[in-house]
């Protein structure tokens, strides 16, 4: 800025939990003295819902998004109105992360109809003539570990042409056999999914096996719920035409951000689910769901 | 005044000297010579240590031995010759024991972390790679049009939004917006991925880590690829290059984070000692990686930045390696998985070669997929590009090849007889086969050769070419020797296959190999039967035209085996075998090698014919070229050729080699040399008394030279060589035929040319000409005068022919020639003569002091001396007063040394001398004292009084 900079830091943890205590500086540099009207810094979180176009129409959708639930919202005022010296002025705040009553801190998790989001915004207010100052930054929230100890949940799978459903001519499908397990679907945030495939047989040559990773996200309005599906990810777990009779190794990443544990609250939900996706030669598409239940711990 | 005071009729005298007084007078003081000290010229002597000798005796005899046909052995000797035990012991014991304390040592000294200098780095194995997969046909990239800068990210972004535009960005690339280079030329392709190296450690330099990463995730990409299959391999080297790089940058970016201003990580650090940010930047790569769509490109873009996983825990590369190597086990085309598994292994041995584990996994798991190489997708593909079942199995060598290597490093030899107890289970394992021989230790293939060459055998005849099998087995015993028993039948089993080969080729690719096994432990018999096996299959078709590296190879092989050029020569088929180097530089060069050879290993002087036959053929094949090197090394090798006391057998063979090399002029003049050479020989074997016999043969020799010496071109060589057989044929009592040497060279001082070419340069000759008439001066002393030609014949010949020359005009040569013959003149005047050549007598003999003799000198000297002034006049009128002034000088020195000074006309012509000398002021001023100190220095001595008188007659000069 032409009068001065500003900065907003936190301390070197970017990541918090429920009842930790978010501190840093707020930095105002400049060369010289600056009259204010007062610097307040507000803490906020918030669930943004929206609905798809797809579940309540397009015009509704744009009408009727729904209003934000707000998590946290804290403000303090740093400094009364006056004068800033010349230089680098450095302010520490910090702030508790409680909330009030008996609302959760949510994961940050960024969705397309559903985002948990936490911001710390500093505004230094000004003369009439000057314009306000502003400045914004998202901090990460992590939801507290789980209490119950998840126990694993193993499942196995076989996929062949007669388990498929959704097939119009069953009898044009070539024939194959595809067995496997996942390791389990009840997952860690921070661990992979693991498992195994196996092609035992396939009458065609296979192209390519995908892990598709898919957000449910449930927006409940009062005109009743949106539930959509959307991709978030997909990986690739074999290329061509695999070995037959050889394991081969189901392993993804839960992407940062992008997942959160499984939540399911009055007004929205959020889940996950894994396709395994078997692409034939011949562009047959072969599609096995697995919901998954992530946690963190 | 007049500076001719006496008149020709009066002859000076010269001065009568006593050569041996005067050497008793002026002979420097002797000190003797202690011998044994340093001495700069003196020839360094190496002394061979006692091992290697003993190392070298043992395997003569082992060679003589088994070709007892053909020399007769002294059974003592054999019986002696490297069966002490003990020695023996000692000799091979010692190298084994010291090469053990080294291997320990060096083992201590690398740490876990690093293989050591004894593994083959892959960087050696790049560039056979890349030359020997290569292709014509067009190759496709993909060229990434999608904005490589990387979109701006506007400041104040939330950290959400940065990361969703990097994930969409990495999608960008992923997904479309690429175009497809096609029809490019393996040239282009290379150049094109050199690019996107350059490109990428450039986005690198300029903070653009998100174009860089897709840069590295394209390429890695092109390796799933498998269209023009033929360029997998070199493919394979190229994008893991670019794969190596940016390992690195990623690693030492991280690194750089760990060093705050003051402390660097150390080599070996902990996680611990890692801070926050330098992990967090690492796990942020490792999460990018993890969500990159496609297989093939998370697999190498991980497996790149692998050593990364060392910032974050210490586990993490041994949890991700067997990750990774199960992870292949997605890939289906076997091809593009074998590569993935080497490059996985070649990660591996670098950042953790300790763990081995994932290596004999990564092997394992290819045996598991093996039978993919035969699936029908395969079959299909190749049915497409139309590349054969064999050309396609090579394609995977070079990675079965590397994996076996990285397992088979330090292995116990348990491990290496597990895996190859796997390959023989499996069905057609020609390729596992002869991965494993390039792969394994030599001694280890060695000590199985029996096994491998039945496991070849069975090997399908379509599947993986046979011939490279016996190559590679081939590679192994000619490493390491195979169990005794087992030798001959290796040998013949390995044979029978390579004689049936019918591409020649292939044939001589594999023959070349075994060669080297044959030399090794079989005699000359074997060799010469596989020399005119290669011969059979080489000639027809001018096979060999496209075989030189190779059969040059087998040359090479062979002489270096063969140190005893009499046992290599006898090999029958060795000679016709050089008959196939057709291509005049290669056949040059062989000769050159076998000729260097012999200089090296013959050490002592030879008359075997056979080798002397050979060795000419093998000059005779490179005659009609004037190659220099080989001229010089023909020179060289001479003086190893030696009958010893046959004398006469040497000489057919000069004769011999003359008739060879008629055109070669070098050669000709050291044949002139070496009969030369001969004939002293002869003499001093006889003492100095020839019989009618060896008179004959010396005389035979000087003919030698005789006829020779005309038909060489330079004209000075044809000079010297003339005095020098001249002196050759007067020390041999020759004295008609030295006479017709020296007639010889004087007859030909005529055509001495104005100019002569000096190493390229012309010069002017006079001054060659007048050395050589000096030399030629020095020993027309001693010639004895011819009874029917008259007194003094030569030297008077000699003067005319001077006399004759068209000298240059502005040089007083001639008049330096004169004033040598005068000194001549001075020397044949004397009672005595200076040196005389044994049994010959000189002119001093024959004349006894004659006065009829002396009377003759004196006119020549007459006749001399007026010519010198004459010219000295001349330079006079000419104002050249300096040269007038020198020569007058140096003439005066001549008179001094030479002339009787109590002549008073000679004393009175001293003295003109003299005074002409410093008449115009050119005379050196410090000269002129010293000569005159000189002069009175000289009258001291007996009889010498009138050198005195002769001081004071002469006035020096002051310059004014």
């Amino acid at each position: 800025h032409a009068q001065g900079a500003k900065t907003l830091g936190l301390c070197s943890q970017s990541v918090y939990h429920f009842a930790e205590v978010l501190s840093g500086v707020v930095v105002v540099m400049s060369k010289d003295p600056v009259q204010h009207q007062g610097i307040l810094l507000t803490m906020e979180g918030s669930v943004n819902l929206q609905l798809s176009a797809k579940s309540v129409g397009v015009f509704e959708a744009f009408y009727n998004s729904v209003k934000p639930i707000q998590i946290v919202s804290n403000a303090v005022e740093m400094v009364k109105p006056g004068k800033l010296p010349s230089g680098k002025t450095e302010i520490p705040f910090e702030f508790p992360l409680i909330t009030k009553g008996n609302k959760t801190l949510y994961e940050t998790y960024h969705g397309v109809f559903v985002n948990i989001q936490y911001t710390l915004r500093c505004d230094m207010k000004r003369s009439l003539l000057a314009k306000d100052l502003t400045k914004t930054i998202e901090f990460i929230i992590h939801s507290l570990p789980q209490k119950t100890r998840q126990t694993p949940n193993p499942v196995d799978f076989t996929i062949t042409p007669d388990t498929l459903q959704n097939v119009k001519e069953r009898a044009s499908l070539p024939r194959f056999v595809i067995r496997g397990h996942l390791d389990s679907t009840s997952c860690i945030i921070t661990q992979p999914v693991t498992g195994e495939l196996l092609v035992e047989t396939s009458e065609v040559p296979i192209k390519s096996i995908e892990l598709q990773l898919v957000r449910v996200e449930t927006c409940g309005c009062a005109e009743g719920y949106a539930r959509d599906a959307t991709e978030i990810q997909n990986i690739q777990i074999a290329e061509g035409d695999v070995c037959r009779g050889l394991p081969i190794p189901i392993y993804m990443v839960f992407p940062r951000l992008f997942t959160c544990p499984t939540l399911e609250t009055t007004n929205f939900k959020i889940e996950f689910e894994v396709n395994v996706v078997v692409v034939l030669h011949d562009d047959h598409l072969i599609t096995e769901n697995f919901p998954l239940k992530l946690s963190r711990v | 005044y007049c500076i001719f005071p006496f008149s020709p009729h009066a002859p000076p005298h010269s001065r009568e000297r006593n050569y041996n007084d005067e050497i008793e007078t002026y002979r420097m003081e002797s000190v003797p010579v202690e011998y044994g000290e340093y001495h700069p010229l003196k020839a360094i002597t190496v002394t061979e240590s006692k091992t290697k000798k003993m190392g070298r005796k043992e395997s003569t005899s082992s060679n003589s031995s088994s070709c007892s046909s053909n020399s007769a052995l002294d059974p003592l000797s054999s019986v002696l010759d490297g069966t002490d035990p003990l020695s023996m012991f000692a000799a091979t014991a010692e190298p084994v024991a010291s090469a053990m304390v080294k291997e320990s040592s060096k083992k201590k000294l690398e740490s876990e972390d690093h293989v050591g200098s004894d593994f083959e780095p892959w960087s050696s194995k790049r560039g056979e790679i890349l030359s020997r997969y290569t292709t014509t046909e067009k190759l496709s990239i993909i060229k990434c049009s999608c904005n490589l800068l990387g979109k701006p990210t506007t400041p104040g972004s939330a950290v959400s939004e940065k990361v969703r535009t990097r994930l969409e960005e990495l999608d960008d690339l992923e997904e479309g917006s690429q175009k497809e280079l096609l029809n490019l030329t393996q040239q282009d392709y290379i150049s094109r991925i050199e690019e996107l190296n350059q490109s990428l450690k450039d986005a690198w330099a300029s903070d653009q880590k998100v174009k860089a990463l897709k840069i590295v995730i394209q390429c890695s990409k092109l390796l799933s690829d498998t269209s023009v299959i033929q360029f997998y391999p070199s493919k394979f080297v190229l994008i893991t290059d670019i794969l190596d790089t940016f390992g690195k940058l990623v690693y030492e970016r991280i690194y750089s984070m760990c060093t705050d201003n003051r402390t660097s990580l150390p080599a070996t650090f902990s996680p611990e000692s890692v801070n926050d940010t330098a992990k967090e930047t690492c796990l942020n790569w490792f999460f990018k990686i993890a969500s990159i769509r496609e297989l093939i490109p998370r697999l190498y873009v991980e497996a790149a930045i692998l050593k990364c996983s060392k910032f974050l825990s210490k586990t993490g590369i041994s949890e991700s390696l067997p990750r990774l190597t199960s992870m292949i086990k997605g890939v289906g085309d076997p091809l593009v998985a074998v590569y993935a598994r080497a490059y996985l292994c070649r990660v591996g041995m670098e950042v953790a070669p300790s763990i081995k584990e994932s290596l004999n996994q990564n092997f394992f798991d290819f045996l598991l997929t093996f039978k993919q190489i035969h699936s029908d997708t395969v079959q299909n593909q190749l049915a497409v590009q139309m590349v054969e079942i064999p050309i396609y199995l090579t394609l995977y060598s070079p990675a079965i090849d590397w994996m076996l290597q990285c397992i088979a490093y330090r292995a116990p030899e348990a491990l290496l007889t597990e895996m190859m107890e796997r390959c023989k289970k499996l069905g057609n394992n020609a390729l596992l086969l002869n991965s494993v021989m390039c792969a394994f230790r030599e001694e280890f293939i060695a000590a199985r050769s029996m096994d491998f060459i039945s496991m070849i055998k069975e090997c399908d005849e379509s599947g993986f070419p046979k011939h490279l099998l016996f190559r590679s087995l081939g590679l192994n015993v000619a490493l390491a020797d195979p169990p005794d028993n087992d030798r001959l039948q290796i040998l013949n089993e390995a044979w029978k296959v390579i004689t049936k080969l019918r591409n020649p080729q292939d044939y001589i690719n594999c023959a070349e190999v075994w060669v080297e096994y044959t030399c090794r432990h079989f005699t000359k018999r074997e060799v010469n039967t596989i020399l005119s096996d290669v011969i059979k299959h080489m000639t027809p078709d001018r096979a060999f035209e496209n075989a030189y590296p190779q059969l040059q190879c087998v040359i090479t092989k062979v002489i270096s085996h063969f140190h005893d050029f009499s046992v290599l020569f006898s090999v029958e088929k060795f000679l016709p075998f050089l008959d196939m180097f057709q291509k005049e530089s290669v056949r040059v060069e062989v000769c050159k090698r076998i000729m260097e050879a012999f200089i090296k290993h013959q050490q002592e002087v030879t008359k075997d014919p056979v080798i002397l036959n050979a060795l000419l053929h093998v000059f005779s094949l490179t005659k009609t070229t004037g190659h220099d090197g080989l001229i010089a090394l023909f020179l060289l090798s001479l003086p190893q050729v030696s009958f010893g006391r046959d004398f006469e057998q040497q000489l057919s063979f000069y004769v011999e080699s003359r008739s060879m090399f008629c055109n070669l002029e070098s050669v000709l003049v050291q044949l002139i040399h070496s009969v030369n050479h001969l004939a002293m020989e002869t003499k001093s074997v006889m003492k100095g008394n020839h019989s009618r016999k060896t008179a004959s043969f010396v005389r035979a020799c000087v003919a030698f030279c005789f006829i020779t010496i005309p038909s060489l071109t330079s004209i000075f060589t044809r000079l010297n060589l003339y005095l020098h057989s001249g002196q050759v044929a007067l020390a041999n009592q020759c004295l008609s035929q030295a006479d017709a040497f020296f007639k010889a060279a004087v007859s030909l001082v005529p055509d001495v040319p104005k100019n002569i070419n000096v190493d390229g340069k012309m010069k002017l000759s006079e001054a060659y000409l007048l050395e050589f008439l000096s030399n030629l001066f020095s020993t027309l002393l001693i010639v004895p005068d011819h009874p029917e030609q008259g007194v003094l014949f030569l030297v008077r010949g000699l003067l005319n022919v001077i006399e004759d020359y068209t000298w240059e005009d502005n040089s007083d040569d001639k008049i330096r020639i004169y004033t040598s013959v005068l000194h001549l003149l001075a020397a044949l005047s004397q009672e005595s003569y200076l040196y005389h050549v044994d049994k010959v007598d000189s002119n001093d003999g024959l004349y006894g002091g004659d006065t009829k003799f002396l009377t003759e000198i004196n006119k020549l000297c007459d006749t001399l001396i007026g010519q010198i002034l004459e010219h000295l006049k001349a330079l006079g009128k000419e104002k050249t007063l300096k040269r007038q002034s020198f020569l007058a000088l140096q003439f005066f020195n001549s008179i001094l040394a030479h002339g009787d000074l109590r002549n008073n006309k000679l004393n009175q012509l001293a003295v003109n001398l003299w005074n002409l000398a410093q008449k115009h002021g050119y005379a050196d001023t410090k000269t002129m004292v010293k000569t005159l100190e000189y002069i009175k220095k000289r009258s001291k001595q007996p009889d010498s009084s009138h050198l005195s008188d002769l001081a004071a007659r002469l006035p020096l000069q002051s310059r004014t």
